[in-house]
């Protein structure tokens, strides 16, 4: 990053992005639990690995515990927390008054997404709300950081703080407006982006090329995802199943021609190989693990990437506990 | 919200929205033409006017782009696809969730409004550039009125107090 650019909230994420470390962020399984313990128990096993942790909003269209709740959770027990805000399920008045709370309770970074669509979710009879789309939510975010006001311009009498993110698809159709789209995005506010499940680095690099000749590496930052395959059989259902995620046949290939008992593996060989390909191409900033259900791999797979120790925690930062308040 | 599949969508309507370039030229035909009328059309009547624009809305773009009638036409800025017509309502692009044939998340027998709209967007002359335009909120009190008579009383460029010079 050449420009100095104004500090936005000093989250945690900001400040490793801003001193030019490559960073490294996690994706949180949201529990279908009301105890507290399930949360903590996921974010255990990332905390130490990554820089923040992103709690998910429904991802899927699927229930599950709410980016807010697990924020809060998270927040009270010093963890870095990414709150992931959909358009799907609420609109302007929720969202707005939902992103005070989340400054109030110590949330400084957010997601902006559009969102998955209620019909791949597990209920999809329920109303789709998609009342702002993902840029107009970024910079409704950014309204209130910058400006101070609700979309109404009514005042607020403390502005929140936030690092501004943003997801990008690089490899979905049409893939020639996928950089002008990211682009619309870092002028609606995006501070840093998260990128889709990344499994075929030439799109990647082609899309960043095209991100480098608008110059917008140098105004956001941006973080590829990433994760691992567990089988050919969840890399067969992903491709066609989950929206927007492009698996190309060779990654497929390459795992049916692998024993089906170190499919596994040779999963988490491809991930590491794809996080040291993406660390190489010019404007990429970080990496985001997404390890749909197996917290448990992301560790192994942030340190055989060669990408451990993070920056060393505070004190505060080691206990997954809330400290005890003062009366 | 109705959504058509591609197979039943009015004769003629796919091949006029293809050719972005004529609709262009009828778009600023159309808009110079009402903006010297309806001022007239307004004095000799304000609801016989503001019925007939709505009524001819509904059927001219109900037929060609299968309008929403959300009463604040961007078609001009979006490729000629009314963006409304995408099940999330997007106005500024695609989201992650396009098939890799081109076909929407949610509806996989309708082609991206988005792919689409880019796609004819860059055959435009004048207003190829306006879908890099971030456009605002939609105003839903707008719902089901013309936009015709929206633009031209200028309600549809209001945009939410706190929105400009963010």
């Amino acid at each position: 990053m050449t420009k100095p650019r104004p500090l936005r909230a000093d989250s945690r994420l900001e400040r490793v992005l801003r001193s030019g470390r490559f960073a490294v962020t996690a994706e949180l399984n949201a529990p279908d639990s009301a105890d507290p313990e399930d949360v903590y128990r996921n974010a255990l096993v990332l905390a130490e690995v990554c820089d923040a942790i992103n709690a998910t909003d429904g991802s899927g269209a699927n229930c599950h515990m709410s980016s807010m709740g697990c924020c809060a959770l998270l927040t009270r027990a010093g963890y870095e927390a990414v709150l992931q805000v959909s358009c799907r399920d609420r609109n302007r008045i929720g969202i707005q008054g939902d992103l005070l709370g989340a400054a109030a309770m110590g949330v400084k970074n957010v997601l902006c997404l559009t969102g998955d669509d209620v019909s791949v979710g597990d209920q999809p009879q329920a109303k789709r709300v998609f009342d702002l789309d993902s840029i107009q939510l970024l910079r409704t975010a950014r309204i209130m950081r910058d400006k101070g006001v609700f979309l109404s311009g009514r005042k607020l009498s403390t502005p929140p703080r936030f690092f501004l993110g943003a997801a990008a698809n690089p490899f979905a159709p049409p893939r020639e407006f996928r950089h002008l789209r990211l682009l619309k995005k870092v002028e609606a506010g995006a501070d840093f982006i998260q990128t889709q499940y990344c499994f075929d680095v030439p799109v990647l690099a082609e899309f960043m090329r095209r991100v480098r000749d608008l110059g917008l590496h140098e105004r956001v930052y941006i973080l590829v995802g990433v994760g691992p395959l567990r089988s050919e059989k969840a890399a067969e259902f992903m491709r066609t199943k989950v929206p927007g995620v492009w698996i190309p046949d060779a990654i497929v290939e390459r795992l049916r021609k692998t024993p089906k008992k170190q499919q596994r593996e040779e999963g988490k060989r491809i991930c590491i190989e794809i996080i040291q390909q993406v660390r190489e191409i010019e404007g990429v900033h970080g990496v985001h693990v997404m390890a749909y259900r197996q917290e448990e791999t992301v560790a192994e797979i942030i340190q055989r990437a060669g990408l451990l120790p993070r920056r060393p925690r505070n004190g505060r930062e080691r206990s997954r506990r809330p400290a005890p308040r003062k009366p | 919200m109705t959504h058509m599949p591609e197979a039943r969508r009015w004769p003629g309507s796919e091949w006029l929205k293809d050719h972005p370039r004529l609709l262009e030229v009828v778009y600023d035909a159309a808009k110079a033409l009402l903006e010297r009328s309806y001022p007239l059309m307004k004095r000799l009547s304000p609801t016989l006017a503001q019925r007939l624009l709505l009524w001819s809305e509904e059927l001219v773009k109900g037929y060609l782009f299968n309008c929403q009638m959300c009463g604040q036409c961007i078609l001009h800025s979006t490729g000629m696809t009314c963006p409304m017509n995408c099940p999330k309502n997007l106005r500024n692009g695609p989201c992650g969730g396009v098939r890799a044939d081109g076909h929407c998340e949610v509806i996989p027998e309708m082609p991206c409004v988005w792919v689409q709209a880019w796609r004819r967007s860059q055959r435009m002359v004048h207003y190829r550039e306006e879908i890099l335009l971030i456009q605002p909120p939609v105003n839903r009190t707008l719902e089901h009125t013309s936009a015709w008579v929206n633009m031209l009383e200028g309600v549809d460029a209001q945009t939410p107090p706190g929105w400009n010079d963010g």
